[in-house]
Order: structure tokens, then sequence, then C-alpha cells
């Protein structure tokens, strides 16, 4: 039996307002494989979003720990964990986060930034990026001139720039229109088959989901 | 792409702010330069002093003269290789308006103890065969249109009557901090005067100036020559020249200092300035900075993107405030009556030191932003609504 790519065990996250201790997960454990493309979908607060930023490495648990690709993600340093992030995590927000000041190719190469290549490597990387989402004819584009849905096309190329162990998507559809939103799904699906990307992803939306190989419903901070 | 670039774009994000912050910073530091110069003038005198060089005055006043047979005592006294003396002329050239010191001198020996009014030596020759010949500094020469042979009439008040003098020299300065609007005369000349009109001022003298051999000797020496005129009808007080200087700048001395504070003020200004400007940027860039810092990048390289953005705004306002120093203190020197600060230069020391504050405002001014976007948990920043 394949090993998974990513073990949840006994996860407890809670947020503390002035007194007052408010759960927010517990008692999460998972397991998904490499290659998996896995939606979580439930109500607002019932923690999908906290869960998703637990497995990314951009918060920290209360308790429990994630293993990813076998490393213990929870036991890391920030300063580890933001090296371990720029190498294993892709990220696509809903609102795109691209940098307004650059163009098209110059946000998919910021993640490159932090790898040992070169000049003219990044360069080619980020092309090549583009071209995977189709924004070939897009590089010296900036966000502005550009619609949401290719906004968010050059944020999936930018995600997948330095090739991560696992893509996170946090309502990647939640600001575009149906016919974008269509395009970003399509093109994360395609991600997952044809170059076998593990995509984990955050919706409301249940066409978003269809696309996902499977489904967890979170509840009030438990995995249905 | 590099990140310098990043830092580059992020600049000029907002430029009409960006343009304004470099205004703000470059007009405070051209008013930290012009007040800096102010002070520098105000102690051009000080600068000016050589440390082989002992004043000796009269012990109540600077006002009362001294006799001028106290020369050869003073020149007996061991480590003292030279003497010479001087008297405050004063007088109206032209109006009174027209300020620069006129001293009668012992043009024998004043030119050696003050090495520093470079006189043609063809000249120098010239200044000493005529009786009422005088020597000017280059910057008197510009200032009136003076040339050699031309004559400086000149109405007394400390010496009362009309004084004709003729140019037969034009000093330069040999150091910046050498005052190049004086003008020198043979005491000779006035005592001769003096004699026939006022003839119970005959034989005074304004002050002494002694060379001494070995500066560390200088309070011996001064006690020494002090000692030898004690219970005199003029006894003496002899310091050091810097000592002198000084004690003509104590009555402006507050003055000076709350110059001096408030040219510092101004650096605290500028601080403000960038500083205010470079939280409303980074607090308009919360999102951005959760999203690079999830991708990775790592708090030096934060501090790198945000120290250099505030380094770039206040080295630009501060070169900006330097290069409008330069004709801001000309025309300052050009407002003021003639000859209030003789010397008037922008010290090497004054932009180093506006250099040196644009460096270490932009690096400051970084700090409190970015404290905040390394404490900012990137979900908290990637939720901050601005």
């Amino acid at each position: 039996m394949e090993a998974p790519l990513i073990e949840v065990a006994e996860l407890y996250k809670s947020y503390h307002r002035d007194s007052l201790e408010i759960p927010v997960l517990s008692n999460i454990n998972l397991e998904i494989l490499e290659g998996e493309f896995l939606a979580f979908m439930g109500p607002s607060g019932s923690g999908k979003t906290t869960l998703l930023n637990l497995i990314a490495g951009i918060d920290k648990p209360t308790s429990g720990k994630i293993m990813i690709g076998g490393v213990a993600i929870t036991e890391l340093s920030e300063t580890e964990l933001a090296v371990w992030r720029s190498r294993n995590v892709g990220f696509i927000f809903q609102f795109y986060n691209l940098i307004p000041v650059l163009t098209a190719v110059e946000n998919v190469e910021l993640p490159l930034i932090l790898t040992p290549l070169s000049k003219r490597e990044r360069r080619a990387h980020a092309e090549t990026a583009l071209q995977v989402v189709g924004l070939a004819e897009r590089l010296h584009h900036y966000p502005r001139q550009l619609s949401g849905g290719q906004e968010q096309r050059v944020a999936i190329a930018r995600a997948i720039a330095t090739d991560p162990t696992i893509l996170v998507a946090d309502e990647p559809t939640g600001d575009l229109d149906k016919a974008s939103a269509e395009e970003v799904l399509e093109l994360m699906e395609r991600l997952n088959r044809e170059l076998n990307k593990t995509i984990l992803m955050v919706t409301h939306d249940p066409r978003a989901a269809e696309r996902a190989r499977s489904v967890r419903h979170l509840e009030k901070g438990e995995l249905a | 792409m590099e990140l310098l670039k990043l830092l580059f774009r992020n600049t000029l994000r907002h430029k009409l702010r960006s343009l304004l912050t470099i205004i703000g910073v470059g007009v405070a530091v051209m008013a930290f330069g012009l007040l800096q110069t102010v002070v520098t003038a105000w102690y051009a005198g000080v600068e000016a002093s050589a440390a082989n060089r002992l004043i000796t005055r009269h012990a109540v006043s600077f006002v009362f003269s001294l006799p001028l047979v106290y020369r050869d005592r003073i020149a007996q006294v061991s480590g003292v290789n030279k003497v010479t003396y001087a008297s405050w002329f004063s007088g109206v050239y032209i109006d009174k308006n027209q300020f620069f010191a006129r001293l009668a001198v012992d043009s024998d020996t004043f030119f050696d103890v003050y090495p520093e009014f470079m006189i043609p030596r063809g000249q120098f020759e010239a200044f000493q065969r005529e009786r009422n010949a005088c020597i000017i500094g280059i910057d008197l020469a510009r200032r009136y249109n003076l040339e050699i042979g031309d004559i400086m009439p000149i109405e007394g008040d400390v010496y009362p009557g009309q004084w004709e003098f003729v140019v037969r020299g034009i000093y330069e300065p040999r150091d910046q901090t050498t005052d190049p609007a004086t003008m020198m005369f043979h005491y000779k000349y006035l005592d001769e005067r003096v004699r026939q009109e006022m003839p119970e001022r005959a034989g005074e003298i304004g002050w002494y100036v002694v060379r001494i051999a070995d500066p560390g000797d200088s309070a011996r020496i001064s006690q020494e020559i002090d000692n030898m005129f004690a219970n005199s009808r003029a006894e003496t007080k002899t310091e050091t020249e810097r000592a002198f200087q000084q004690s003509f700048l104590s009555a402006a001395s507050a003055v000076i200092t709350a110059m001096n504070i408030m040219s510092f003020v101004i650096i605290g200004i500028i601080l403000l300035v960038v500083g205010n400007t470079m939280v409303m940027s980074a607090r308009e860039r919360t999102h951005e900075f959760a999203v690079l810092k999830a991708l990775g990048f790592s708090g030096s390289q934060l501090f790198f993107l945000l120290a250099g953005e505030s380094m770039i705004l206040s080295i630009a306002g501060s070169a900006l405030g330097l290069l409008v120093t330069i004709p801001a203190v000309d025309g300052f020197q050009t407002a003021l009556p003639k000859g209030w600060f003789p010397v008037f230069y922008i010290k090497p020391e004054t932009i180093l030191m506006g250099c040196i504050a644009g460096l270490a405002v932009g690096l400051l001014a970084s700090l409190i932003p970015l404290r905040r976007v390394l404490m900012t948990r990137i979900v908290e920043g990637l939720r901050y609504v601005g």
C-alpha cells in the first residue's frame, strides 16, 4: 500500500480572544496520497481554511502533528518552515494576491528568486509556467491589464513555477465569474491529471468540488 | 527579475507621495546644512586659531590698550620665539554697513606670525616701502573692485579723522578658515598721526600676538607673561588664540547652541517624514508582505525591501538637499550685510553629516514598519483589509 504524502494526526487548533478559548479544529486525523485532488467543504467557520493553512505551514496548530513528505512540519522553526514552504507549497488564493507593480512573468518569477536558479533559468521556468496556464501572450502584462480569470491563472503559474510537492487553493474560484471559474478549475484538474500535482482546495462551490477526486466535509471543526 | 527591481518599483508605486517625501527630506537637509554652515561661520575664528599663538590683551577688557613697551619684555620669556602686535582701527569705509576688520599691524613681524595671509613677495615689498600702504584680502578686492594702487579712504572713529590708504597688496587665504576680508596697514603710520593729534594715546597697541615654540608650553608662558605685568597700570591676560576667539563667542553662545540643537531637531523631522511614508507604505502592503512570507521570503529579504525603499527615499532627499544647500548658502550670504560672515563655506563635515543622516534616517525609518511586518502572522496579513 502506498504511503500517504500528507499525514495529519490528532490536530487541534484554538484561538484566544481575551480569556476566552475558541476551538476551531479538534481531533483532525487525515491521510492524503500523492497525486490526490482533495476538496474541503463546509459552512463558514467550520475550520476548512484553518486546516488548509496548517497543512500549508502558514499557521501553527495548538497541538497535533502534520507530516508532509516525511517532514514533521509542526516541529519546524519559523525560518525552517519558510524554507520548507518555498520548496514544497504552491499557493492559490481567492483574490490572486499578485504584486501589482510586477508583470505576469515577474510575478511568476517571484518564488523562483528563492531557488538557486540563474536569472536566465528563472525566466525560462516562469515563461514555461505561463505557457502551461495558457498565458504565453500575456507575459509582460501587469495584473491591472488582465481579467480576473487571467490573474488567477497567473497565480496558478506562480504556484507551480517551483514545482512544489503540494498546491493549496483557498476558494480559487470565489472571485470569478462562471466562465473564468470553469477555466481555472479545468486548469487545476489538468495539473492534477497530467502533472500528478497533489492539490488541496477549500471551496464553498459544489461545482468546484465536483472537479476534485475526493471531498471531505468539515462541521464545527471536525471532519465529517 | 531581481528583488532589487521590486524594491525600485515599490519606491515608485506612489510617485507623488515619494516625490513629496524626497522634497520634504531635501528641504530639511538643506535647512540642516544652512544652520550648520552658520554655526561653522561663527566658529571660523576659532577654527582658524593656531595652537602656537597666544594673545596678550588688557586684563580688564579687550577695548583697553597696552603699552608698546611690553613687547621687548614679552619677547624675553623663554619659549617665545616671536612677538607681534595689532590695534583695532575700525572706521567707516563707504558707509557703516560695510563690515570688515581693519587693523594696524606691526608690518615687520605680523605676517611672519600669520603665514596664512599669503601675499606675493613683490606686493609685500611695495607695501613695506610705503607709509600709508595697506594689504587687503582677496574678498575685499572683489567686493569693492579694488586693485593695486587704488585709494581706500576711511573715516576714523576709534582714531578720528580722514585716513587714506593705498592698496599695495592683496592676500589670498591659505585655508578655508582664514578670513579673506581683512584690511591691514602699518602701525607706524597710525602711531605717527596719533603722536601729533592724540599724544596721550601714543605708544599704545591693542593686543600682542605671541608665537611660541611649543604649544604644550602655553599655560606656563601665559602665566609668566601675566605675572610680569601684575600690579602694573595695565595688567595683562594671556590665553591661547583659540580661547581668545572663543571669548568673542560667549555672548552669542546661547544662539549658537540653539542653532546647533535646531539643526539636529531637523534630522528628527526628516526621520518622522520618512518614517510616516514607510509606515503608510507598509500598511498598504500588509497583504503583499503576507504573500511574500507565505512564499518563503525571509525576514532579511523583507528588511531589504523595506529598508531599501526607505533608504532610497532618504538618500535621494539628502542628495537633493545637499545639492540645494550650495546655492542656498550663497543666497544666504548675499542676503546678509557685507562682511557679517567673512568666512562662510560648507564644511566637508556638514556634507558628510548630511549623508550619514540620510543613511541613518533611511534605516531607522524602516524599523517600525519592519517590526510590524515581521510580527504580523501570515494568516492575519492575508485576512487584512486595508
